[in-house]
């Protein structure tokens, strides 16, 4: 790989705490002007990541560089202070002490009073947070506590920015909207930023390319949005978007025959088993030589319809107690009833793993 | 950047930031051996005396000391038991009329020194007293041989003595586990079967008993320490011991060895509460819904309101108001004694204990916060132990060790160049402030510690990555979020200090009197009218943070609202 001298590189990264090895050799790094999300579940080690790309945190076994020099390795640790790194925490961590200008202008004691307030008030403005100086950060709500933490990471102009949850403290209806702007104010800056989630939706949202961390302590998967969820590495990676059907069953002649029907297997050998999963929007309803199912449940959930389906045993109709799958569809464009219909499985929705 | 730079580069670094770390324990290291240090002096002079007497204090006086040690603390134990659970429960369960002001009153007995109490209650009721001559008075007796009274300076006086003004700290203790019982609890228990009384003694009382060990070890504590009660009493106490052995024997190595047995009741005394308090954590609930009250009418409610009005009364008021009367009648007396100066010194020792241990405290409990590994966390933990040594222990482990240094100090000095420096350090201020620092250290290191942990510690990271160093955070974002925990510690080593009385004996300068030294003097000339100015200075002092701390307990949620 070749160093990334514009912006943030881990290289190797391996961390324990207590003896349990939480992160086993990850890489990772974004360039400037970009935006990758860090996606893995709660205690995945995503956040010692930041901490130690950071300086918060001593390095074990690795490499860290910010614009080509190196900032951390086993025996040298450049002190987070020097390492023109901003970091955004889930919790905000505003100084409670001091007004919302003075907590932009904290980390600009490089500049005279007069240059620091002029440029912390052009990064409240920019925020939307400009009619707030003199308040206090107790006096605020999440979403502006949120956006004058992004203008005081912000203001020292740092290369490389961390993001740690920093949209999971605000409600649904907030977070998209601050959200986009963070990500378009990020962007427009050209820093390199590194942002770590549990929230897949949230990664999709946001990130040029998506880390996939799993649970032990290795990258699963690298790549762009599009990439992760409709070519996942693994079931695992094919998972952590929200439900998906899963099926098993063995292959024959390059195609695996499932109780909704048959989904083409390339580059599996015949007769070995294998597992499917297949999202909800991959199960296409209503198509003709489709198999026969039940639709036990219809539920509009906004937008889409989330549809509750039982395969039925054969043509006659009878439908035995059997799993149940999810069908998700876009509402308006298809009203569905309950009862018996035919379905088939979209080949590039439905994902075919060694079982 | 060619590869040799950045090998170098790192390897300056590397060496810097380990210096860095290093310098957060280093620092504790040093701190913690000021208070380790007069532990050490004390052990190795208690195994290395220069005259061995160990023989002859077992054979003599050791097992009537360490009786009378074992009888305070029984009944110092049983007393404040009964007085701080009692009251505790009176206001926590119970409603009558007064009972707000008795939840944070009772807590004010807590200002008094143990040995100012003392000294009023003698004079009040010796044989010259008021008490007695009323007494003769009224029924024509005329000599003691007419009728029996309680000598007053007995060991039984002297547990009196101390639960009056011990007894809050088992209050306090006990009352927050109550108020910390779900209230479904007790109701439970009563739907079981159980009266209230019996619902008291089989539910809640069992449950709140890890906190109320936890009190009564904390007045066990500083029953231990006292001094001037039991000197003034003639209570020979392992205490008392090691002033009798020192200076009355002229022997140091056997007032150590002494020491080092009170250090054994200590020790025990801790192993105690730190049992209690790891039990605690088991009992104690995370909901807590005020108890419901009983109702007091009637001969109860009568009866809840003396309960709790004798302890402030015998305690606070009738000793307070004695040194109100004596202070303004002997107004001119007391000027002329010399309160003036004593003010001034306790106020420039205490100010200065204050402004050092709150320095300390707070470096230390910085370097805790930022966490550099278990040996550090070892230095902490012994840091916090110095409150648990008693005065008179901490003296005799320090006066040693700087006394050697200066005869050192001088014999050399005194060789090379001509000059003496004589008692550089232990003929002068420095080591009583010493002492208080390494008494009292635990105290403002508690104190601040648990201001920081009340500090999210993502700002801290925050701080840093918008470019502070460690001691820059500690600077800027600490240090102003803290103020409120700083003075809070300042004020309580300040009083502290204010009070101290064993230590400030024995280390002193020559001539050189704080208003604790001059109320001990002038109390056993007795003189205590004289006195009485400066013990109600002491006082009234020791009343700024028992108010500030009854103040919380008023404003507390069941205090607060439940009436």
């Amino acid at each position: 790989m070749k160093p990334l001298d514009t912006g943030l590189e881990l290289k190797s990264i391996r961390h324990s705490f207590d003896n349990r090895e939480i992160l086993k050799g990850v890489s990772i790094g974004a360039q400037a002007g970009e935006l990758v999300c860090l996606l893995g579940s709660s205690g995945s080690g995503k956040s010692t990541l930041l901490r130690l790309a950071a300086g918060l945190e001593p390095i074990q076994e690795g490499k860290i560089t910010i614009g080509g020099s190196l900032v951390a390795e086993p025996g040298f640790q450049l002190p987070p202070e020097k390492r023109g790194v901003g970091l955004m925490f889930q919790d905000f961590a505003l100084f409670p002490h001091i007004s919302v200008i003075q907590n932009v202008m904290f980390g600009l004691r490089h500049l005279s009073t007069q240059d620091a307030q002029a440029r912390a008030v052009r990064l409240l403005e920019r925020v939307g947070m400009a009619d707030y100086q003199k308040a206090y950060p107790h006096t605020l709500s999440g979403g502006q506590q949120q956006r004058v933490a992004l203008a005081r990471a912000l203001a020292p102009e740092p290369r490389v920015m961390l993001l740690d949850e920093p949209f999971s403290g605000l409600d649904t209806t907030l977070r998209a909207q601050v959200r986009e702007e963070t990500a378009h104010v990020l962007r427009e800056r050209g820093v390199a930023t590194l942002l770590v989630t549990h929230d897949p939706e949230e990664a999709m949202a946001m990130a040029d390319r998506i880390k996939i961390l799993g649970a032990d302590g290795r990258l699963r998967q690298s790549g762009t949005p599009d990439e992760v969820y409709f070519r996942p590495a693994d079931t695992f990676v094919a998972g952590l978007f929200g439900p998906i059907n899963r099926l098993s069953g063995y292959v024959e002649h390059g195609y695996v025959p499932t109780p909704l029907g048959r989904v083409p297997a390339p580059g599996h050998p015949d007769g070995a088993p294998v597992q499917i999963l297949v999202r909800p929007e991959g199960l296409k309803i209503g198509v003709a030589g489709g198999v026969l199912v039940d639709l036990i449940s219809v539920r509009q959930l906004g937008v889409t319809k989330e549809i509750t389906l039982r395969p039925c045993d054969d043509e006659v109709g009878l439908c035995p107690m059997q799993e149940l799958y999810k069908a998700r569809i876009l509402g308006p464009m298809h009203p569905v009833a309950e009862g018996k219909h035919r379905v088939a499985i979209d080949p590039d929705l439905a994902f075919v793993f060694p079982g | 950047m060619s590869s040799q730079s950045v090998v170098h580069k790192g390897y300056l670094s590397s060496l810097r930031s380990r210096l860095h770390l290093d310098f957060w324990t280093f620092g504790s290291l040093l701190i913690a051996l000021i208070v380790l240090l007069p532990i050490f002096a004390v052990f190795y002079l208690a195994m290395f005396p220069t005259e061995n007497i160990w023989p002859h204090l077992i054979s003599t006086v050791l097992p009537g000391y360490i009786k009378n040690t074992l009888w305070l603390m029984l009944g110092v134990c049983i007393g404040t038991f009964i007085i701080g659970t009692g009251t505790a429960w009176l206001v926590t369960m119970c409603r009558f009329p007064g009972r707000r002001v008795f939840e944070w009153a009772l807590l004010i007995p807590l200002a008094m020194p143990a040995y100012v109490v003392a000294y009023v209650y003698t004079d009040l009721l010796n044989f010259s007293g008021p008490v007695q001559s009323l007494l003769r008075e009224t029924f024509g007796w005329r000599t003691p041989r007419d009728y029996w009274f309680p000598n007053i300076r007995s060991l039984g006086g002297a547990i009196s003595m101390m639960v009056l003004v011990l007894y809050p700290y088992v209050y306090l203790l006990s009352r927050s586990a109550f108020l910390e019982q779900s209230a479904t609890m007790l109701e439970a228990s009563r739907t079981l079967g159980c009266s209230t009384w019996q619902s008291f003694l089989r539910v809640g009382l069992p449950i709140a008993r890890p906190s109320i060990v936890v009190g009564v070890v904390l007045a066990l504590m500083e029953a231990l320490n006292d001094f001037g009660t039991v000197d003034y009493f003639a209570v020979r106490t392992l205490t008392a011991g090691i002033f009798n052995v020192w200076f009355h024997m002229r022997n140091l190595g056997g007032g150590a060895q002494i020491a080092v047995v009170l250090l054994i009741f200590i020790v025990a005394l801790i192993l105690i509460e730190r049992f209690a308090r790891r039990k605690k954590r088991y009992h104690s609930s995370t909901r807590s819904i005020a108890p419901p009250r009983i109702h007091l009418t009637g001969w109860k409610a009568v009866a809840a309101i003396i309960a709790c009005s004798l302890p402030i009364l015998l305690g606070l008021i009738i000793p307070g108001a004695q040194l109100v009367a004596y202070s303004i009648k002997f107004y001119e007396a007391s000027i002329s004694a010399g309160f003036l100066t004593y003010a001034k010194n306790s106020l420039i020792l205490s100010a200065t204990a204050a402004v050092v241990a709150v320095t300390l405290g707070l470096f230390l409990a910085y370097a805790g916060r930022l966490g550099k590994g278990p040996f550090l966390a070892s230095c902490l933990r012994l840091v916090s132990l110095g409150y648990a040594v008693p005065g008179a222990v901490l003296a005799v482990g320090i006066l040693y060790p700087f006394g050697y240094f200066d005869n050192l100090l001088d014999a050399i000095m005194f060789e090379r160049f001509g000059i003496s420096t004589g008692l550089l350090f232990s003929g002068s201020m420095f080591i009583l402030i010493y002492a208080y620092v390494a008494r009292f250290l635990a105290l403002s290191y508690g104190t601040v510690e648990a201001g920081l942990t009340r500090i999210r510690p993502n700002l801290d990271g925050a701080a840093r990555t918008l470019g502070r160093s460690p001691s820059g955070v500690l600077r800027d974002v600490h240090v102003p979020i803290l103020r409120g925990s700083l003075g809070t510690a300042a004020i309580l080593v300040f009083v502290d200090t204010m009070k101290e009385l064993p230590a400030t004996l024995i280390l002193r300068p020559f001539n050189f009197n704080t208003l604790a030294t001059h109320v001990y003097q002038y109390a056993k000339d007795e003189q205590i009218e004289i006195a009485a100015l400066g013990s109600l200075t002491i006082v009234l002092v020791g009343l700024i943070p028992t108010i500030l701390l009854s103040y919380t307990i008023s404003q507390s949620r069941s205090g607060g609202k439940n009436t």
